[in-house]
């Protein structure tokens, strides 16, 4: 039995499904990293990617039109990122609290409204609604092991490591990418060199939310090709910790979210064997605890007396 | 003179007081408004529906009955956020600490062989004990490594369900029950029921000295200014000698217990089988509960009456016509957004606390020259 676990998880098609799964949680990774540099770090990014799974659906559903499904996705999603700026920034809510109401919003909203389209509860699969093609990238897919690994996967994840650049660039290369660090480790010192602090955190929020929402509309239009209620099932969390380990600079955030996507294939594949799955399917959350406590003694904070050992960049959730 | 003095000004902390009572009225009112107008755009028989919704949980016995069955946990996650989160720790482990509540007792009703009395008893304390479990794990992660418990706590959550999943399918799954659930519990295992026609048991009268427990322990002891004062300000009550870790832990340990008995009471009374097949949402309804109430425990019977009634009103609704309940998820998030929202009906607070300010002024001057 250990052989077949072994020669699964050594193969081709395992490597293929760690990135498969590995998208949605870099998307929110991402999303998250942006987020946290600009100081609006939030746990409403689960609502988020839910909305736009959702919205993508419907909007592909309604228009037969995979551009109109994606900018749907994208509205829904960026409208709970809005919601969450208006509420904390504006109405000076707590964050924490808010994300718990746009994530119950999220949750009852989508069901809600999935049963007044559809008459049903659970999925979607009532809608005709689209998804985003597969592509074969024209060399890489004829080296041997490394093409059946990299080639033929969704669109979008290949737009998700474009992101990891993307990202990189806004944060560290553009005149924004400085505003917004900067209202991220001071709001008061930004403020006074005339940056307007609340405009850049919607900036930020609305960046954050776009990238998320690319990670919903996965979801629903690459990952499975229906929504289904709940559907994104704690990975706008694990996002928030990928970046968090990743201490919210691009690379290390992407390799976090490939060991979550790691852990996360890895109970896929033992689902099959004959262990409990139950205790598989919690690989990835025990990880994600481990991770958080290796997060946190390399960055320890100062706190009530302790010591500052390392520097700190981000403060995490 | 003597009219005015007569009638005491009240105090800033007084108006306060009374603002954050109005913020939580009027956010539930906002709440049921918006609720109301989805209806009316909705169904297709918006009188009915509305109709079903508010009245319908009072038409029968059983309904009253269904609302006090749907309050009764709710008092012990309410009470159990009212502890953690009087801490300002935003420890969402109740949900899970629930659900593992419920496979405590689970084990202690199928397992053990105990008296009427003392056996709930035990089962009540297994599952408190499996409930502080899961809040201990943030805690621990925060106090020793300075993990924030928001997102540990969430992944705790999923941790929790996988366990009582797992341990009920394969370790006390009963085969001949036909689908995924444990061996039935004892009878001595049982709470009594104490109103016929209904499901109502003793666990709503436990919950309610659990309501009253916390209140004394919050508001009345050293310990609970403890918690409140190193949720105010941590710095400060480590400068004035409280030993800070001692008391986070303590409030998140209490908490997790009495989610955990939650949950114990909840499966001990309602079913005879654990059969949940995940989460249960009961930890974030008492989120929703300890905030409505202000963190204050003395409000969660209250807090928990009107949840408990917007459920069950929401089940009839969606039972005789075509709304269906997830509205209630939606009044939910409306009213934890307007009652956390520190600047909803702020100016309206402010222009009260400039009047007080100016009465104070004026009777100070009026004082000054008699």
């Amino acid at each position: 039995m250990n052989n077949n676990i072994l020669s699964a998880i050594l193969s081709a098609e395992f490597a293929y499904s760690v990135i498969r799964v590995t998208t949605p949680l870099l998307f929110c990774a991402l999303a998250a990293l942006v987020c946290n540099r600009g100081g609006v770090l939030n746990i409403a990014f689960e609502g988020c990617m839910l909305t736009a799974a959702f919205c993508g659906v419907v909007g592909s559903a309604y228009s037969q039109s995979l551009f109109v499904g994606l900018l749907a996705g994208l509205a829904g999603g960026i409208g709970i990122m809005m919601l969450m700026g208006y509420f904390n920034l504006i109405l000076n809510a707590n964050v924490v609290l808010t994300g718990i109401a746009l994530n119950t919003f999220a949750s009852g909203g989508t069901v809600f409204a999935l049963y007044i389209l559809c008459n049903d509860k659970g999925l979607s699969t009532s809608l005709q609604s689209l998804a985003f093609p597969t592509v074969n990238i024209p060399l890489i897919q004829d080296i041997p092991m490394l093409g059946k690994i990299l080639s033929g996967h969704n669109v979008l994840t290949y737009v998700s490591f474009l992101f990891v650049f993307l990202v990189y660039l806004l944060i560290f290369k553009t005149p924004l990418g400085l505003r917004i660090r900067a209202v991220g480790e001071n709001p008061n010192a930004a403020s006074s060199v005339g940056i307007n602090v609340t405009k850049t955190k919607f900036i930020t929020l609305l960046i954050g939310g776009l990238i998320a929402s690319l990670g919903g509309v996965y979801m629903s239009m690459g990952y499975l090709t229906w929504f289904g209620r709940d559907m994104v099932a704690g990975r706008g969390f694990i996002g928030i910790a990928a970046q968090n380990l990743g201490n919210a600079a691009p690379v290390p955030t992407f390799v976090a979210a490939l060991f979550f996507g790691f852990a996360n294939a890895l109970s896929n594949v033992l689902q099959t064997q004959d262990i409990p799955s139950e205790a598989v399917q919690a690989i990835p959350y025990i990880a994600t605890l481990i991770g958080l406590i290796a997060y946190s003694s390399s960055t320890r904070k100062k706190r009530l007396g302790r010591k500052v050992p390392r520097r700190r960049i981000a403060d995490g959730l | 003179m003597t009219k005015s003095i007569a009638k005491p000004i009240k105090t800033p902390k007084e108006v306060e007081r009374e603002f954050n009572l109005l913020r939580v009225l009027v956010g539930m009112a906002i709440a049921l408004f918006i609720a109301f107008l989805i209806i009316l755009l909705i169904s297709k028989t918006p009188l009915a529906a509305l109709e079903s919704f508010i009245i319908g949980p009072l038409t029968t016995l059983r309904r009253i009955g269904n609302i006090v069955e749907a309050m009764t946990p709710l008092l012990f996650t309410g009470v159990a956020v009212c502890f953690i989160f009087s801490a300002n720790q935003t420890n969402m482990a109740v949900e899970g600490g629930f659900l593992l509540g419920a496979l405590g007792a689970t084990i202690g009703a199928t397992v053990f062989h105990l008296p009427p009395v003392l056996h709930p008893l035990v089962c009540m304390l297994l599952g408190g004990l499996f409930g502080a479990f899961a809040c201990y794990v943030p805690a621990i992660l925060y106090v020793k490594f300075n993990s924030k418990p928001v997102v540990s706590s969430l992944m705790m959550n999923y941790i929790c369900m996988y366990i009582a999943l797992g341990i009920i399918n394969h370790v006390i799954r009963d085969p001949g029950a036909g689908f995924p659930a444990s061996y039935t519990f004892d009878e001595t295992a049982q709470l009594a029921r104490i109103l016929k026609g209904t499901h109502i048991h003793a666990g709503i009268l436990i919950g309610l000295a659990v309501a009253l427990f916390g209140y004394l322990y919050l508001y009345r002891s050293r310990r609970g200014y403890e918690i409140r004062m190193v949720g105010k300000n941590m710095n400060f009550a480590a400068y004035s000698g409280m030993p800070v870790n001692t008391v986070l832990m303590r409030s998140q340990l209490i908490g997790g217990f009495l989610a955990g008995m939650g949950g114990a009471v909840e499966v001990l009374g309602m079913y005879t089988r654990f059969q949940y097949q995940g989460l249960t949402g009961h930890g974030f309804d008492g989120i929703l509960v300890g905030i409505i109430a202000g963190y204050n425990p003395a409000m969660v019977p209250l807090a928990a009456l009107f949840l408990g009634y917007i459920r069950v009103g929401a089940d009839v609704m969606s039972r005789m016509n075509d709304i269906p309940i997830e509205l209630v998820s939606i009044i939910q998030s409306i009213i934890i957004v307007l009652v956390v929202a520190e600047r909803f009906l702020y100016k309206l607070k402010h222009r009260k606390l400039v009047e007080v300010a100016h009465k104070e002024l004026a009777r100070e001057e009026v004082a000054a020259h008699e």
